[in-house]
């Protein structure tokens, strides 16, 4: 769209955190457990309950801010924002208003081969809200009953809002995307949109090319999936540019991204907007983490992606593709990484977790994680190829037998007598055979055609069942024709 | 026999001439004789401290304070008992769980009798504003006994317990302490957990002891001090044996400031006097006297309408009808439940504070209502250190006059706040005080108020009991008795 608009874009994401317990109580943050199973009488507010912060939660945020060099406050104050809905308990969510724990920074992201940076506004902390289920209706008004369950309320979430940096839903999508895979890396956040563990809220508006002051902005909602983000924002860019073309007047309000319908829809206007009343949580202290401990923290940090790619083409000579494909998630860098501190064999191993391996997931639906073949395994199959125990055709069907089975790599080339021949005598036999019932091909050898021995040691190949060794065949077929 | 103190009481249990089951029944009859007259106690626990009693009296049952009675203020949450806050919309309230100090005492072996009667959410001077009952000050059944920890000042005073806990926001606990003629502490803020006490306004809130003298203040203190990790604005700073500061006359060299803001116009002619000769006797007994003065106090209570009421607006957001507590049955959608449940649910009191405390915290109002509070707040404190600098303990009078009727300033919220002024001032300064017995006038008592340093409640204590030890005040009863 080469329109004479621009499109302004800011995002506000919410990152539930990794932690064990919830955010000020010490219930557990387990997905999928009956409802209201993990809850207390803080995360129910109880009469009388006092929160009490949970401090994996700020080194997570601290490790987060640290990662998209950005400011970690030396004080920071937690806020009460106050609103009622029956799945807020204590009709107040304990957030950071006017002092959060991070300002600044930055998330440097590529688009059509250009490197941008983002600017982010800040960080804070703050907790979930629980769950509503209605009967009768999809929203509380209209619904016969509705019922709540707590246990999601509590969970830690980190916001992090992005200045109006954005020129594009493409970029958005972008950020998005980098975003998750960084928070993944961190180990702060699992970063599944589609879970709802990474939630993103936007402020859109567009301006005339060329005009400095910001357009009347809409807040969407409800994108939850990195898709649906560039859909959501494109359908709102093109929904604005149809108004200004046609001389409407935009509204300031909130609007959701219909996933069925792939448009926007109004959800509420400026006037209904909310006063949240902030004001500082009495029943916290403030946060003031020390040096020492930001430098522990900074420790902590491994290796992100972008250097990790670096790294994997200069120092193991791995393609840009490749190394690409590894750090695409965190798991597959694992995996790769734990199987080079095994054996230094990067090539070698990328060829089989990029090939066959993954192959194999695609194929059931699994992620990584979910395979049994320890790393060792994979540096076995390797030896055994190097050694000459098994074919490299071979090897591909045992390790598709060890993902079946989850047997070892040597116990499947054992049962199936899959192992290489690369003992003479036996192989001489198989050759002998393939000379004897190929008298054409021979010939043509004979008479200087030398490329035809390829198809003889195919048919060597093929009469041992794929387990002759081939320059061992190649050797003994040349010896017995020249 | 429940005539005695705690620690008469202790002896009497240690050399085994009494046991802890007689203790309680005597309790429980005196509240057969005079709780109806008096009205302190929301819920009795009857069965249960009988139970428990016997487990004293069987040695199953330990610690410092096995087999004495105390009641609990309404309050503070009392796991599978009623903890109403005197409020209709908590009236079904029975907490999943224990307030800290319920703990803490139950360990010390302590017997519940009942849950005290208080002004609703803590908010009043007179118990008044209880949405289930008016409790009536010993003394004179015409009378309010104080607020908002009335019903525990009543109970202690009409010897319907031996101990009582309290919270003071603005003066809930030195106030009743004052009108019913007994010793009533707030610690410093952080001193105590407020863990389970269900909050009125965080920044202010503290439990304390109310007790019969000063020697059961600091037994009671001892055994409720301390931090603890759930709440996260108790501090973490060591709690000394309260009973050492127990030496009568041990004052000498130590400098009384007395604040004459607090001395001057508004105060009663009587209390004036009464307070007055207090300021002798400790200076005959080696204190030095000196006038001070803390020029923002005079703001203490615009401060407190703003700041109190904030919190509790924000505080009171839970009773809902959602979870727990009252459901109006004029409930058609969530919008109804809401307003009719809150309607129905609050007193007019509490009603205006929440009012009062949305308007404060508004958008285009915050700067100018909220934060001009907490900045007025800041010049209270420095106040108090400036008097600190050159004073160990400082000295008013707690109330500006005895109890007042019940009824008489019911409907005029302003004059019932302003007679909070000496005792608010502690609260946003977060200090600890104390008040003790100080004369009668007309059959009403008054009290004396002796504000400390930021934890220091010895030195507190040790100038109430050298005050308390040379007056006898203490050993004053109702007439009705």
């Amino acid at each position: 769209m080469t329109s004479k608009y621009e499109t302004v874009i800011g995002l506000e994401i919410h990152a539930q955190l990794s932690t064990e317990s919830k955010m000020f109580c010490s219930c557990s943050t387990k997905f999928g457990a009956e409802p209201n199973t993990n809850i207390c009488e803080v995360c129910t507010g109880q009469p009388g309950a006092l929160p009490k912060t949970n401090k994996k939660a700020i080194e997570l945020a601290i490790k987060t801010g640290l990662a998209l060099n950005c400011k970690i406050e030396p004080y920071s104050v937690f806020a009460r924002k106050n609103y009622f809905y029956p799945d807020l308990p204590k009709a107040y969510q304990i957030s950071q208003f006017d002092l959060p724990i991070i300002t600044g920074g930055y998330l440097e992201i590529e688009v059509e081969g250009k490197k941008k940076k983002i600017k982010l506004t800040r960080i804070h902390l703050e907790e979930d809200a629980g769950k509503l289920v209605h009967k009768g209706a999809e929203r509380i008004m209209g619904s016969e009953e509705s019922l709540v369950d707590y246990n999601r309320g509590g969970t830690p979430l980190m916001e992090i809002v992005t200045e109006p940096d954005i020129r594009s839903p493409l970029e958005a999508k972008i950020f998005m995307e980098d975003l998750a895979h960084l928070l993944q890396y961190l180990g702060v956040c699992d970063a599944k949109m589609e879970q709802g563990s990474l939630r993103c809220d936007a402020n859109i508006s567009i301006r005339p090319v060329g005009q400095k002051e910001l357009g009347t902005r809409s807040e969407l909602k409800n994108m939850n999936s990195f898709r649906f983000v560039q859909m959501g924002l494109t359908a709102e860019v093109a929904r604005h540019t149809e108004l200004k073309e046609s001389g409407e007047k935009i509204i300031q309000e909130t609007r959701y991204f219909d996933t069925k319908t792939h448009e926007t829809k109004s959800m509420r206007s400026k006037e209904e907007a909310h006063d949240y009343r902030y004001f500082p949580e009495p029943d916290l202290i403030t946060v003031e983490p020390d040096k020492e401990w930001i430098e522990e923290i900074k420790t902590t940090i491994t290796e992100l992606p972008e250097k990790k790619k670096e790294r994997y083409t200069k120092e193991y000579g791995l393609s840009d593709q490749a190394a690409e494909t590894l750090i695409s998630t965190k798991e597959l860098s694992d995996y790769f990484e734990s199987c080079l501190k095994i054996e230094k064999k990067p090539k070698e191993i990328t060829n089989w977790i990029l090939g066959d391996i993954t192959a194999y997931l695609k194929a059931k639906n699994l992620n990584i994680k979910d395979i049994n073949l320890p790393p060792g395994e994979v540096i076995e199959l390797i030896k055994l190829i190097e050694k000459g125990t098994i074919s490299g055709k071979i090897a591909k069907e045992v390790i598709v037998k060890t993902l079946n089975t989850g047997k070892t790599i040597k116990d499947i080339v054992s049962e199936s007598g899959s192992t290489q021949i690369s003992n003479e005598d036996e192989l001489q036999k198989i050759v002998e055979e393939a000379i004897k019932n190929s008298p054409k091909q021979v010939e043509q050898y004979k008479s200087g055609k030398k490329a035809i021995i390829g198809y003889l040691v195919g048919q060597v190949m093929k009469a041992s069942k794929g387990r002759a060794n081939p320059g061992l065949a190649n050797k003994l077929l040349k010896q017995q024709l020249d | 026999m429940n005539k005695k103190t705690a620690h008469e009481l202790k002896t009497l249990l240690n050399k085994k001439e009494i046991s802890a089951t007689e203790i309680v029944k005597s309790v429980y009859d005196q509240i057969e004789k005079y709780e109806d007259a008096v009205s302190a106690y929301v819920t009795l626990t009857k069965k249960h401290a009988l139970a428990q009693a016997k487990e004293v009296d069987e040695g199953k049952r330990t610690g410092p304070l096995a087999g004495i009675p105390i009641a609990i203020k309404d309050n503070m949450c009392t796991k599978g008992t009623l903890t109403t806050c005197s409020s209709k919309i908590l009236n079904n309230y029975i907490p999943p769980y224990n307030a800290t100090i319920i703990d803490k005492l139950d360990q010390a072996g302590a017997i519940m009798i009942g849950k005290t009667n208080l002004d609703e959410f803590a908010m009043g001077s007179s118990t008044e504003n209880s949405g289930i009952k008016t409790t009536r000050n010993p003394w004179n059944l015409d009378c309010v006994p104080g607020g908002s920890s009335g019903g525990s000042a009543a109970a202690v005073a009409a010897d319907e317990t031996i101990l009582a806990v309290g919270s003071d926001t603005g003066g809930s606990i030195r106030q009743p302490a004052s009108f019913c003629g007994i010793v009533g502490m707030k610690p410093t803020y952080g001193r105590i957990s407020r863990y389970g006490l269900v909050a009125f306004a965080s920044s202010l809130d503290q439990i304390g002891p109310m007790t019969k003298d000063v020697r059961d203040c600091a037994l009671l203190l001892n055994i409720i001090a301390g931090y603890e990790e759930k709440d996260s604005t108790s501090a973490k700073i060591e709690v000394p044996d309260y009973t050492k500061s127990l030496v009568a006359d041990d004052i000498k060299g130590i400098t009384i400031g007395v604040i004459a803001e607090l001395m001057g116009k508004g105060v009663d002619k009587l209390t004036k006097e009464a307070t007055e000769k207090a300021i002798k006797l400790l200076e005959s007994k080696g204190a030095k006297i000196k006038k001070v003065s803390l020029p923002h106090l005079k703001y203490s209570v615009a401060t407190y309408y703003l700041i109190a009421p904030a919190e509790a607006s924000s505080n009171l957001g839970r009773y809902d009808g959602v979870k727990y507590g009252l459901r109006s049955k004029e409930t058609k959608d969530l919008i109804t439940m809401y307003k009719n449940t809150r309607a129905e649910g609050f007193g007019p009191e509490v009603k205006r504070r929440i009012l009062l405390g949305t308007y404060a915290l508004s958008a285009g109002y915050y700067d100018a209502y909220y934060l001009k509070a907490l900045k007025v707040r800041t010049l209270i404190k420095q106040d108090f250190e400036k008097a600190f600098g050159e004073c160990e303990v400082l000295l008013s009078p707690t109330c500006p006059s005895p109890a007042f009727r019940v009824g008489e300033k019911a409907n005029d919220p302003l004059s019932m706040y302003l007679s909070d002024i000496s005792t608010i001032p502690v609260n946003l300064a977060g200090l600890p005080a104390i008040s003790v017995p100080c004369e009668i006038i007309h059959n009403l008592p008054i009290g004396l108020q002796i504000i400390g340093k930021a934890f220091d409640e010895e030195t507190i204590l040790k100038v109430a009991f050298t005050y308390e030890q040379n007056t006898g005040w203490h050993k004053e009863k109702p007439k009705i008795l």
